[in-house]
């Protein structure tokens, strides 16, 4: 083991070109990710999860993007890399898993074949050996008969049993990073507590580092080791999970924690909502992104944009002028 | 429990649709009364019928039979004139708040489209009545009266369609997944405004929801359905603190809680519904149930009351741990 992180992010910016001028949809963000570790990525729509994680894979579009910063993955500059290159580092080092397991699977080609395509093109085994592998695959991910659901097409499968072949088709090379964007939005209950604990039971047994994107709260509370809230495209806290729920310095995380109806709320609990809603990027003013919702913030807030600074705790950072009293962890109470 | 007669009273309600030469039973004989000023939750995975049910109660599903009493007036034996004006007593909201405002018209035309289908407000006190209804849903009418919905987010179109609804002073609202498809921030305050509306305006509520947590956030009552049926109803607290049913249970075990403490060693519901189109014999749930036995396979349970007011369909209900 080297002490090199496997994943290492710093001042990442991306920045669209749109009719209304330069969209800055990831605003100066740097991270660390080592092995076998799960780190949680939470904002709202808008926040810039989504173009992270695009970024972080080198998939963002060719034209009218900027990109700069560094992302080094396993000892690889991610910004900056030709197709090619980044094709290496596809499937054997990072995958990704989208949304939606529909429109991420093609629909007129068996599953099978398309778990086969990964290991046939990019890891070369022959068709029989491929076939064994993917309906290895496919019983790893929990898809019961999985030799006959090798045969199955994606619309012949419930959203849960796609978004398991999904999960096989990032499985098949074996990635030492996986990057799951939203992956049980828009899935049941039942279904998103089985796919979270699968993904689980996969890191540990594969060894595997996952970076969790997720507007969800619930999703990251117990399955992930570190957080990272983003709002409007910068980092607003980042730190341990527990830390992040108890101890939070920053107004817009507190603001998330106690906007999300709670199952051990009693029947009409008035929400405590935060006013307004997340800005456009294009217009955005110079200083904190959450001002214009921040019932602390003062004309500082508003002209200048605060940096990520040291909480007590190690690994914890928040970017705020006026932090929020760090909280006892007995009482939990505001002050 | 209270004397008066309950605003809705609905009887063996099925709705069958045909599906490939099949039939299939999308709402499986529900029975329910919900009084007035009370919130009833409808929780369900996707598929139970929740929506099809919040749907047939409107009468948009016409292939409904059973019964649907609103104010002791039967829907199902009305038909042109008199159904549509019964309906104006009941209103529904749906998931998606921007597909369901036309993008061509501006918005202090879509709340005022109710009131000049049934000219029952003209001239200025139309103008009047969507200026107070679009200020009470936090629309300010005469910045943003003129514009379309794309220039609203889905937050601020769920709240137009929240002012459309209420133009025509509902008794009974029906909320079909209203906050699923916005931000956590954002749903709370829509969540906020219903609660608010909802006493000004003196509503019931349907509230249908997959997520727990909101569905008991909001409700008095909670209605759980399964493949079609009710398998469990309960004031709200009590079905959280002790559900009967194991399919209750075990769908509380499944919620994600945004809390780092909660215990990892959940017990969490395997498997997936099985197909409305050939669903078990007996009970629905047996398949995935940890407590079946022959005779959930044999007979159907019939809904019975295991303590006032709360209603569970199931051979072996759960006793509260005391």
């Amino acid at each position: 083991m080297s002490d090199q992180p496997l994943l290492s992010v710093r001042n990442l910016n991306t920045t669209f070109a749109t009719p209304a001028g330069p969209l800055r949809a990831v605003d100066d963000v740097s991270f660390d990710l080592d092995a076998n570790e799960t780190l949680g990525i939470v904002g709202e729509s808008g926040s810039g999860k989504t173009v992270l994680a695009r970024t972080l894979m080198g998939l963002q579009p060719r034209q009218n993007v900027a990109v700069t910063g560094s992302v080094r993955l396993a000892g690889h500059e991610v910004v900056g890399a030709s197709t090619s290159q980044l094709r290496e580092l596809w499937s054997s080092e990072v995958a990704m898993v989208f949304q939606d397991p529909m429109t991420s699977l093609n629909p007129v080609m068996r599953v099978g074949r398309q778990i086969d395509e990964v290991l046939r093109v990019r890891h070369g085994m022959d068709r029989a050996a491929a076939r064994t592998r993917a309906i290895e695959l496919l019983d790893l991910v929990g898809i019961p008969s999985a030799a006959q659901r090798y045969r199955a097409y994606p619309f012949e499968l419930s959203g849960g049993m796609r978004q398991r072949v999904v999960i096989a088709i990032a499985l098949a090379g074996q990635p030492r990073l996986l990057i799951a964007d939203e992956p049980t939005t828009g899935l049941d209950v039942t279904i998103q507590a089985q796919i979270l604990d699968l993904l689980d039971s996969l890191r540990a047994q594969m060894g595997m580092s996952v970076i969790m994107i997720t507007h969800d709260l619930g999703v990251v509370a117990t399955r992930t080791s570190r957080l990272l809230v983003m709002y409007a495209g910068r980092m607003a806290e980042t730190g341990p999970t527990g830390d992040v729920f108890r101890q939070h310095r920053m107004p817009y995380t507190r603001a998330l924690l106690e906007s999300s109806p709670k199952l051990s709320n009693a029947p009409h609990t008035r929400l405590a909502a935060i006013p307004g809603q997340p800005p456009n990027l294009a217009r955005v003013g110079p200083g904190c992104h959450f001002a214009p919702r921040c019932g602390y913030a003062t004309d500082q807030c508003r002209n200048d944009a605060p940096p990520l600074e040291p909480a007590d705790r190690p690994g914890h950072l928040f970017a705020c002028w006026h932090p929020l009293a760090p909280l006892s962890e007995t009482t939990g109470a505001p002050s | 429990m209270t004397e008066t007669t309950p605003l809705l009273r609905v009887r063996d309600l099925s709705v069958t649709f045909p599906h490939r030469g099949h039939a299939l039973t999308a709402v499986d004989g529900v029975s329910f009364e919900v009084s007035r000023g009370e919130t009833l939750g409808v929780v369900g995975e996707s598929g139970c019928g929740k929506s099809t049910m919040g749907r047939a109660l409107m009468r948009i599903v016409t292939s409904a039979t059973g019964s649907v009493e609103l104010n002791g007036v039967d829907l199902t034996s009305l038909r042109g004139r008199a159904l549509r004006e019964t309906r104006r007593k009941m209103q529904m909201i749906f998931q998606d708040p921007i597909s369901s405002l036309n993008p061509r018209r501006r918005i202090a035309d879509i709340v005022a489209e109710p009131l000049d289908a049934w000219k029952s407000a003209t001239g200025t006190e139309r103008d009047a009545t969507v200026e107070k209804l679009l200020r009470e849903v936090g629309i300010d009418p005469a910045l943003h009266g003129r514009r379309y919905p794309r220039q609203f987010s889905g937050g601020q179109c769920q709240r137009i369609s929240i002012a459309r609804a209420l133009a025509m002073r509902p008794e009974l609202l029906i909320c079909d997944e209203v906050v699923s498809a916005l931000d956590v921030s954002v749903q709370a305050q829509i969540l906020n405004l219903l609660e608010d509306l909802k006493a000004e305006y003196g509503l019931t509520l349907i509230f249908i929801a997959h997520d727990l947590a909101v569905v008991k956030n909001v409700s008095d009552r909670i209605a759980v359905m399964y493949l079609g049926q009710i398998v469990e109803m309960a004031p709200a607290q009590l079905l959280y603190d002790a559900p009967a049913h194991p399919y209750t249970a075990l769908l509380l075990g499944s919620a994600l809680e945004a809390d780092p403490d909660q215990s990892r060693e959940r017990v969490v519901l395997q498997g997936e519904p099985p197909s409305p189109l050939d669903p078990p014999s007996g009970c629905r749930f047996r398949t995935r149930c940890p407590d079946a036995t022959d005779l959930c396979a044999r007979e159907a349970p019939v809904p019975r009351d295991v303590a006032p007011g709360h209603r569970v369909a199931c051979h072996f209900p759960r006793r509260r741990a005391d």
